[in-house]
């Protein structure tokens, strides 16, 4: 598969803003670290997806766990954590939380304040690709990166359209990078 | 306009309560005051728009950064900037929404335009509305938008005049350098919906008054639908659209010449709905996104076009399979020549000849003649022949493919295409054949195809077992509701003893098949919620069996009642559900409906837990349908793919201040919770869809009694899908008594965390004047 900065769905052509490409997980990284209030958005294609022996979901309990960042599930996702003994700080639907997170008043998932770095995986492609449209477009200062295997343009930052392998690697990479600088 | 005059002195004498009336006199005979709106303007009902729109603000998710539509453009508006004209991207994406609600709307009228100029040239203007015997308000969207009683035809026309002006005025607003305002281009919007909503049931009660439709029928007779369900052995006319006439035509003329038993029709999309009302011994093959895979199967022998939801290259399609086209429609002529002048004769010759691959008939009894006669000639010619290949075909075709990724990126539910044809090309079609069931038949992956291999045949050869077992019954569309079920539900429903009126409805742009509806609707039936469905959704709920062998239709009752499951029919029938949330009003709680549509959508929203679910939802008539509701009170859920329209409406429970209503009672402002939290919004899974159904069913005025049933309902559903207890709940729980009992401990336990404490329960009202003891 070609490395290359595309919409994964051909015609979903964004316009003039387009996401950066995350060449290196390093990046994300330091952007977390640097970020006041990250907050990680999970939809329920985690559940489904592999990496490596386990699911998607699995993984990102490490990453947040490592990055001390908040989870908010959508959909059912919510289940699925309670049947790995995890409780994301809140639930609600997709598009509920990306209506509060472009709300500069809203108080935040853990009711600290506003988030300022929004991570996005787990979601259909284009539920994902139109919740970013409308954070990019109304979120203000927010800043979005997606965690999924296909270039979301939408977003601040994303992953090329990239291989299972190299996914798998870049989540990996995130997920020490986060714990050793934690 | 009316003008009353106690008492006028002038030189030619005196006059004494002198009324003079200026413009069309309507009935003087009803009761019913008349209202504030009769035949509202743009703006009339604006500040009810702008109540319920500051409640549930607009959140926008451009497809594009950019605005295409002058040429002053292209103009990019990220992040808010200001295009040429001076829009910014919420003005933008309000006006995108107006125009899809103002083509799904003029859709409609322009529908209900042909049929009641048909139906008044075949019956006269004086032909009488009859919805049935037990149908008193037999036309309450009319009467509540309009303030006048449809008693005849003609009646209609004034209808449908009022809406095109309106229509026409909606539609300039969107011209560039017009609106300014996305809130006042989402109150358009609304008003497009609420003419939608009008237009719709203009049609419907024009062809149930008189074309023989069920009226108001719970016990409509079962047609047939599935692919199973035509007999291919005989000439076979597909007809595929919206409007019935030139299907009605068809049955008409066959049954004129004794043809019955000899031609088979069968029907795609909401024609097939109202051709089985019409006549129930037609056949439905399915929704809309059964068209490709019908024809490429080759069973059509000749196809009729009418309007609305019909692939757009139908022609070429039908010109692979041998099967000559008839259009029907001047809204889609298909580049046809028009041969309404010409004799029956000659169109048939051209038409079995080849000569020529479509015509364009404008006149339906001409067009049903030279179906039936051109099929009848057709089908010895073309033996069915088929475009599809044959199963042993697959193997050799999906060598071809190169993997390169190209269909599945092209593929709206993101099927593993690539991964399916490498299995075929080793001689194993399951995994394709296991596609179709999520399929929505777009046919986008043969587009994308650099090879040129027809994906979505190929899936359709392998399936075509199981494809030509669908055979299932259907209950044809029943038309209205009966005044007499209003009667019996009202109360329940109003104090939330029934806990809900949930609507199946829309196309079939499923995110995971039409197994998903099914589901939903069952969950909802056991429940003991009202369920009705129309349209495409009522089609797939048919075509699935439970574990004693029957479907929905067979094993549940069909009337508007708990525990029953009704199909009201077609598209333009989604008209008597909307109207049966404003009979409640009417039947129920005695207000007047005569042009005073701000107070029965003010009842609805407030007191009625009705919600419309429309999983599939693709067209811009849907758009205009839900935009109907959202003015009316009656929140709509949408599937996944519904997010495609780019714009939702949410409530904000987290924000107390925007849950207070008046208590009409007492004029003091109450806070009600968020009852309901949304009035539009997609919900990803199925799971999700049945939490939030059941919650958007809660409204201010349930009682104690009716709250209770209805948080067992949404709390149940809760733990079960989501696997622990809502976090919201202290926010419906008004007094102690509205906990169900079954539940009280969790619940008090909750309610103590959270620092519940009791409220009261108003008599719930937005609209100030409304207040009987005012206190501001």
């Amino acid at each position: 598969m070609m490395k290359q900065p595309e919409p994964w769905q051909t015609a979903e052509i964004p316009g003039p803003a387009k996401a950066l490409v995350i060449s290196k997980p390093e990046v994300i990284v330091g952007i977390i670290r640097s970020a006041k209030r990250p907050v990680l958005v999970v939809g329920p294609q985690s559940a489904d997806r592999k990496v490596g022996n386990e699911k998607q979901i699995d993984q990102l309990i490490r990453i947040a766990e490592a990055g001390g960042i908040p989870i908010v599930a959508t959909s059912r996702t919510v289940a699925e954590f309670s049947e790995r003994n995890y409780k994301p700080v809140s639930w609600m639907p997709a598009v509920d939380i990306a209506n509060r997170l472009r709300d500069p008043e809203w108080t935040g998932a853990e009711e600290k304040g506003q988030h300022d770095l929004a991570i996005l995986t787990g979601m259909q492609y284009h539920v994902e690709w139109l919740l970013l449209s409308g954070l990019k477009h109304f979120g203000g200062k927010l800043k979005t990166i997606s965690l999924d295997r296909f270039y979301q343009p939408h977003a601040s930052w994303s992953f090329p359209n990239i291989s299972q392998e190299e996914w798998e690697q870049s989540l990996a990479a995130i997920q020490n990078g986060l714990r050793r600088s934690s | 306009m009316q003008l009353k005059v106690d008492e006028l002195r002038t030189d030619i004498g005196l006059f004494k309560n002198l009324e003079i009336t200026v413009g069309r006199v309507y009935e003087e005979a009803w009761s019913e005051k008349i209202g504030p709106t009769p035949f509202p303007s743009v703006v009339d009902l604006r500040e009810w728009d702008l109540r319920l729109l500051e409640r549930y603000k607009p959140f926008y998710m451009p497809f594009c950064d950019l605005c295409c539509l002058c040429t002053m453009g292209k103009c990019d508006l990220t992040k808010q900037k200001r295009g040429a004209c001076g829009l910014d991207m919420a003005g933008q994406q309000s006006r995108i929404v107006l125009i899809a609600a103002c083509i799904g709307a003029s859709t409609h009228t322009a529908h209900a335009r042909h049929l009641v100029e048909h139906l008044i040239g075949k019956y006269g203007r004086d032909h009488p509305i009859d919805m049935g015997q037990n149908v008193q308000v037999e036309a309450p969207i009319i009467r509540t938008v309009c303030g006048i009683r449809p008693k005849a035809l003609g009646d209609l026309e004034d209808v449908l005049d009022y809406i095109e002006s309106q229509m026409t005025q909606l539609l300039a607003a969107t011209h560039t350098g017009q609106e300014a305002s996305n809130v006042d281009f989402e109150s358009k919007v609304l008003h497009a919906g609420m003419l939608d909503h009008t237009a719709m049931e203009v049609a419907d009660i024009a062809q149930i008054s008189s074309m023989g439709l069920p009226k108001a029928d719970p016990d409509a007779p079962l047609a047939e639908i599935g692919f199973g369900s035509v007999d291919i052995s005989k000439p076979t006319i597909l007809v595929i659209g919206h409007n019935v006439v030139p299907a009605g035509a068809i049955m008409d003329y066959i049954d004129s010449q004794k043809l019955y038993g000899q031609t088979e029709v069968a029907g795609i999309c909401c024609t097939a709905h109202d051709l089985t009302r019409y006549n129930p011994k037609a056949k439905i093959v399915g929704p809309l996104s059964w068209q490709l895979r019908f024809i490429r199967s080759g069973l059509p022998d000749l196809i009729v076009l009418d309007e609305q939801c019909i692939r757009t290259d139908t022609v070429i399609e039908a010109q692979k399979i041998k099967a000559p086209v008839i259009v029907t429609s001047d809204k889609n002529c298909a580049g046809l020549a028009n041969r309404t002048a010409d004799d029956v004769e000659q169109i048939v010759a051209d038409l079995v000849s080849g000569k020529t691959p479509g015509v364009l008939i404008l006149n339906p009894e001409k067009a049903g003649e030279a179906a039936v006669r051109a099929a009848r000639d057709v089908a010895p010619k073309r033996r069915k022949f088929k475009s599809i290949p044959n199963q042993e075909e697959i193997s050799a075709i999906a060598k071809k493919c190169s993997g390169c990724g190209e269909c599945r990126r092209a593929c709206p539910n993101d099927l593993l295409i690539p991964e399916a044809m490498a299995q075929a090309a080793k001689g194993n079609s399951t995994p394709l054949s296991e596609l179709l069931t999520d399929c929505i038949g777009c046919a986008r992956c043969e587009s994308a195809c650099p090879n040129g291999i027809a994906v979505h045949s190929l899936i359709v050869s392998s399936a075509g077992k199981s494809l030509s077992q669908e055979r299932y019954k259907i209950r044809v569309g029943r038309g209205g509701i009966q005044d007499v079920e209003i009667r019996n539900v009202g109360s329940p429903i109003v104090l939330g003893e029934i806990p809900g009126v949930v609507a199946f409805v829309g196309c079939s742009n499923y995110p995971h098949g039409g197994r998903e509806i099914v589901e939903m609707a069952e969950e909802f039936i056991k429940r003991r919620f009202i369920v009705t469905s129309s349209g495409c959704a009522a089609m797939s709920v048919a075509m699935h069996t439970n574990e004693e062998g029957k479907n929905i239709y067979e094993a549940y009752p069909g009337a508007f009642d708990a525990g029953c499951f009704s199909n009201v029919g077609s598209c333009v029938a989604n008209s008597h559900i909307a109207g049966a949330a404003i009979k409640i009003a009417s039947i129920f709680a005695k207000r007047s409906l005569r042009g005073n549509y701000e107070e029965i959508a003010d009842y609805v929203l407030n007191r009625v837990g009705a919600v419309g679910v429309a999983w599939g939802a693709m067209s811009q008539k849907a758009a205009s349908i839900a935009s109907g509701c959202w003015r009316l009170g009656v929140p709509v859920v949408v599937g996944p793919h519904g997010m495609k329209y780019r714009r939702m409406l949410l409530g904000r429970k987290d924000r107390a201040d925007d849950w207070y209503v008046y208590d009409a009672r007492t004029g003091n402002k109450t806070y009600v919770g968020p009852a309901p939290e949304h009035l539009f919004y997609a919900a990803e899974t199925k799971e999700e869809a049945m939490v939030m159904i059941a919650k958007l069913c809660m409204r201010p005025n349930d009682t104690s009694k009716g709250r209770a049933i209805k948080l067992t309902h949404y709390i149940d559903l809760h733990k079960r899908l989501f696997s622990t207890l809502p976090d919201d709940i202290h926010l419906f729980v008004r007094r102690a008594t509205d906990i169900p009992i079954t539940m009280k401990a969790e619940i008090e336990q909750v309610l103590a965390q959270k620092g519940w404490k009791e409220q009261d329960i108003p008599d719930p009202t937005l609209l100030s004047r409304l207040i009987r003891g005012r206190k501001e």
